[in-house]
Formats: C-alpha cells, sequence, structure tokens
C-alpha cells in the first residue's frame, strides 16, 4: 500500500518536473552546472572502474580457457560482448547510484531540510522544475559517458591480453570484430537512456519528499540508493526480455 | 491585507492550530507572539500555502488562497518576501548571488543593475564586505541579515519573517527591526512578524496576535498589550526579567 503510494507520488512528481518551468536563461545555466557535477565528473572514477574490469574480463576468459579446440580470439570476443551487453550499461550504472544518486538524495535533502526548496516555493518557482529538470536533461548526456567507457573497457582487455602475454594483438582484433550485432549497441543505449532517466529522477524523490533532520539525510541516500538499484535490475531484466528475445 | 478565518493545522493526530482567526493590516507590522511550540510557524507557513491547512481560509487582498490556481499563487507569490526563521539560504550560492536571486528570476535587471540593488540593501541591513562569500562562512545573525535582505529586495508587496532578531547582538536586532517597520510603511506593504522578544514587540508592534498552545489567546496594540489583565498575556510578557520589574516598579508607583 505505502509502495502504491510512492509510485503515485512519483508520477505526479514526474509530471510536475515540466510545469511551471524556470526562467530560460537560469535553466541552461543549470543545466550546464549539473552536466558538469554528473557527468563530466564521473568519467574518472567511471573510466577508472571499467579499465580493470575489461581487464579482468580478459584475464578471466583466458584462465577458463584450456580447451585447445577453442581459439584464443574468444578473449577478444568475451571482452566485447561482456563490456556492450552488460557492464557498460548495467554495472557502471550501480556504481553510478552509489555515486550520482547520493548526491543528488543528499543535495535535495538538505535543502528540504533547511528549507531551501520552500524558500523557493515561496518565491513562486516551482522547485521540482529547478531542481530536476536540469538533472534529467544532463544525464541524457549519460549514453556519451557510457560510450567513452565502452572503448575504456575493451581497451582494459586489449592492454591485459596483450601485455599479460595472454592473446596476440591480432587475434584480439579478430574476436573483437567476430559475429558482431549492431543492434547489441543499440541495445545498450537504449538501457544506458533508461538508466540515466532513473539515476535523475529517483535519487531526486528521496531527496525531495524526505522529512526530518540531517541525520534523516543520510538515511535517505541510503535508501534510495537502494532503490535506484533495483530499479535498475528490474527494469535491466524486463528491457533485455524485450529487445534481445 | 491578509485575513485568516478559523485556521486548523494537524500533524498526525496532533491539533497544532485550532481554529485561529485574525486580520493582518497593510501598511502595517502585524506580530504573532507566543511562546515556542505555540504554532506560530505553522500558522505562517499555513498562510504562505507551504502547509495545506484542514480548515479555514487565508484571504489575499480578498482573494482566498485555496481557490487560486497554481499558476496564480506563483504570480502572487512573487509579490511576497519571507525570512525563515533559520534564514534559508541558497548554501551553493554567494551572498550578492542570494540577494540578487529574485531580481535574476522575475526581473530583467541587467547584472550591474542587480549588483547595485543588492548592494543598497546590503549596506541598509548592516552588511558590508561580505558579498563574495558562502552562507557557510558568515554568521547565523549575518545569515538572518542577507536572508532579510533576499526577502526585501524585489519590493515585495507582502513581507513575512520568522523571528527576524533571534541570534541577532540587541544593536542589530534594533536596526533590523526598525528597517523592517521602515520598509512597511515606505512602500505600503503587508507585514507579518513572528516573534517572541518583547524589545521588538515594544517597538514595532503595531498589531499583536498572542497565540497559545494552538490557540489565539488575545490581540491587540503593543499600547494595550502592557495594560492588559489576561493571565496568559501577563505571564509571557513579564517572564522576561526586564518587563518583570518594570512592573513591580509601576506597581509601587514609580
Ligand atoms: N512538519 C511538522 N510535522 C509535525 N509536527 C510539526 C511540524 N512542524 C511543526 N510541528 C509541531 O507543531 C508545533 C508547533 O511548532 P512551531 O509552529 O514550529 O512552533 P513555534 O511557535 O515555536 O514556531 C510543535 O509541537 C511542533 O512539534
Ligand atoms: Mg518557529
Amino acid at each position: 500500500m505505502r509502495f502504491i503510494r510512492h509510485i503515485g507520488r512519483y508520477m505526479i512528481m514526474l509530471f510536475s518536473v515540466f510545469r511551471r518551468p524556470t526562467k530560460t536563461s537560469v535553466l541552461k545555466e543549470l543545466i550546464l552546472k549539473e552536466t558538469d557535477d554528473l557527468i563530466i565528473g564521473s568519467l574518472g572514477i567511471t573510466a577508472f572502474i571499467s579499465l580493470f574490469m575489461g581487464a579482468v574480463v580478459a584475464l578471466q576468459t583466458s584462465l577458463n580457457l584450456d580447451n585447445p579446440l577453442i581459439p584464443k580470439s574468444l578473449i577478444g570476443f568475451a571482452t566485447r560482448q561482456s563490456i556492450i551487453l552488460e557492464f557498460a550499461p548495467t554495472f557502471i550504472s550501480v556504481i553510478m547510484a552509489g555515486k550520482v544518486g547520493s548526491f543528488i538524495t543528499s543535495s535535495i535533502g538538505s535543502m528540504r531540510v533547511t528549507e531551501q526548496i520552500d524558500a523557493l516555493e515561496v518565491m513562486g518557482i516551482n522547485p521540482l522544475n529547478y531542481l530536476i529538470f536540469p538533472k534529467i536533461i544532463a544525464l541524457l548526456f549519460y549514453p556519451f559517458l557510457i560510450a567513452i567507457i565502452m572503448f575504456v573497457g575493451i581497451g582494459g582487455g586489449y592492454l591485459a591480453s596483450v601485455y599479460g602475454n595472454l592473446v596476440s594483438s591480432e587475434d584480439f582484433i579478430i574476436g573483437l570484430q567476430d559475429s558482431f550485432i549492431p543492434w547489441h549497441v543499440g541495445y545498450a543505449f537504449i538501457k544506458t537512456m533508461v538508466f540515466g532517466l532513473i539515476l535523475a529522477t529517483i535519487p531526486s524523490y528521496h531527496g525531495y519528499y524526505m522529512e526530518g533532520g540531517a541525520l534523516e539525510v543520510g538515511k535517505a541516500s541510503t535508501t534510495s540508493f537502494v532503490w535506484t538499484c533495483v530499479a535498475i535490475i528490474i527494469s535491466n531484466y524486463i528491457l533485455t526480455q524485450l529487445l534481445l528475445s | 491585507m491578509i485575513q485568516v478565518n478559523d485556521l486548523r493545522k494537524s500533524f498526525g493526530g496532533e491539533e497544532v492550530l485550532k481554529g485561529i482567526t485574525a486580520t493582518f493590516e497593510k501598511g502595517k507590522t502585524n506580530m504573532i507572539i507566543g511562546a515556542s511550540g505555540s504554532g506560530k510557524s505553522v500558522f505562517l507557513k499555513n498562510m504562505l500555502g507551504l502547509f495545506e491547512p484542514d480548515a479555514g481560509e487565508i484571504i489575499y487582498d480578498g482573494e482566498p488562497l485555496h481557490d487560486m490556481e497554481i499558476e496564480r499563487k506563483s504570480e502572487l507569490r512573487k509579490e511576497m518576501g519571507m525570512l525563515f526563521q533559520h534564514s534559508a539560504l541558497f548554501d551553493s550560492m554567494t551572498v550578492e548571488e542570494n540577494v540578487m536571486f529574485p531580481l535574476r528570476m522575475f526581473t530583467k535587471m541587467k547584472l550591474p543593475e542587480r549588483l547595485a540593488r543588492a548592494n543598497e540593501i546590503l549596506s541598509r541591513v548592516n552588511l558590508i564586505g561580505l558579498n563574495k562569500k558562502m552562507p557557510s562562512e558568515i554568521s547565523g545573525g549575518q545569515q538572518k541579515r542577507v536572508a532579510l535582505a533576499r526577502a526585501v529586495v524585489n519590493n515585495p508587496r507582502f513581507l513575512f519573517c520568522d523571528e527576524p532578531n533571534s541570534g541577532l547582538d540587541p544593536n542589530t536586532a534594533t536596526v533590523i527591526d526598525q528597517l523592517i517597520q521602515e520598509i512597511t510603511h515606505e512602500r505600503k506593504i503587508t507585514t507579518v512578524i513572528i516573534s517572541h522578544d518583547m524589545n521588538s514587540v515594544m517597538e514595532i508592534g503595531e498589531t499583536i496576535v498572542f497565540l497559545k498552545d494552538g490557540k489565539l489567546a488575545w490581540k491587540g496594540t503593543n499600547e494595550e498589550i502592557f495594560r492588559t489583565d489576561n493571565k496568559a498575556v501577563t505571564e509571557f510578557v513579564y517572564s522576561s526579567n526586564l518587563f518583570h520589574k518594570v512592573r513591580i516598579a509601576q506597581n509601587k508607583g514609580f
């Protein structure tokens, strides 16, 4: 019952975000700032994680490849498939739920606690539009981040393979190009867009509607992380079912 | 003018406002006083539409708040200034950005004009040279004054102040009180001030509403408040040591 109430309020929030828009020049500035905070600011850590995950995928594939009949180029193939299909879109989004998600919840939540949201409202500004709309727009750039992450991850696999003597550079690239299905990339980016929307809105919801004081801001960030992950994992399953099978 | 009729508000079964009727007049400093926890802030937030009242009406210059479309309410709010009890400054903005915010949002003023206006107001609240500081870098009393500057910078028609001088030294408190009164008289705005400071009440309380346990216990002017026999009021007024001594002195016939 409480869950349904949350869903209802979340839907109303999504709708209200687009009503009574803030002055365009102000919105532009806010969008730039959010893009910088949420996307550019996440580039370093996600690229770092991705580089090493690509390397580990290559290493694991190689370690489990003891049948001489299976070509070594499988390492390139496996790295590509796992990075593009799941690792870059899904795993990185779960990381982002921790990084960007809890940042959004705690920053909006502390504005709630210190009555800054009330101050916006009393001025006749739509706080939902002012606070959340720029985040949604900023996260429309999320697929660009994920595209970079895909390259970095595959690069990590390549470096680990070649410098770890798992497979030759030629074989890795052969594997990389082996039975490539362009739709997989389309599928990955559709997922990424949905995850971006989840990353912008669920943490905002938890921050915006929180009650209490500073302690509750911390609790709200944790709850928000859990629900953002749950939403990502479930929609990942649904989208894969719809788009790939 | 703001008319409030039989306003009621509960939180989870506990009735905080138990039917309050009051009038706040244009061009006057109207005060709401009462002990802490008596429901003053809740009352004000209902008036502003931040809380949805359970019953009763709030009428702005003849226009009931609950009949307004959200768009109309937004328009009305652009003419309101509010000083929150804990300032509620935007902590991602500097002092001057906070003060210029309403101008940036609702006027066509260019940056130099906005800056000039912000500086004019900041000097009226006795704050000079803090323009580039962040709210976290200034004291609570200074934050209050920045918040007052932000509340009045765009010439509101209605001004609400929740304990404007708590946390201020007596000198600054007087300056702030007088500034609020000056602005109210200059521009003929409707000002509502929450306070539990008897000094302020004496200085600028042109109409006074006294809340006790969520009920209206007394209303009158600052001349009447020292002559009333209402027990709740006298208890509140003379709980302040200074006034207590004044009253004893009066009784002795000085
Ligand atoms: N958002 C809220 N939820 C529940 N109770 C509240 C809320 N805000 C205020 N109250 C309660 O209402 C009462 C009056 O509070 P308030 O109006 O802040 O007092 P004050 O007169 O000191 O400003 C208090 O008992 C407080 O606990
Ligand atoms: Mg209060």
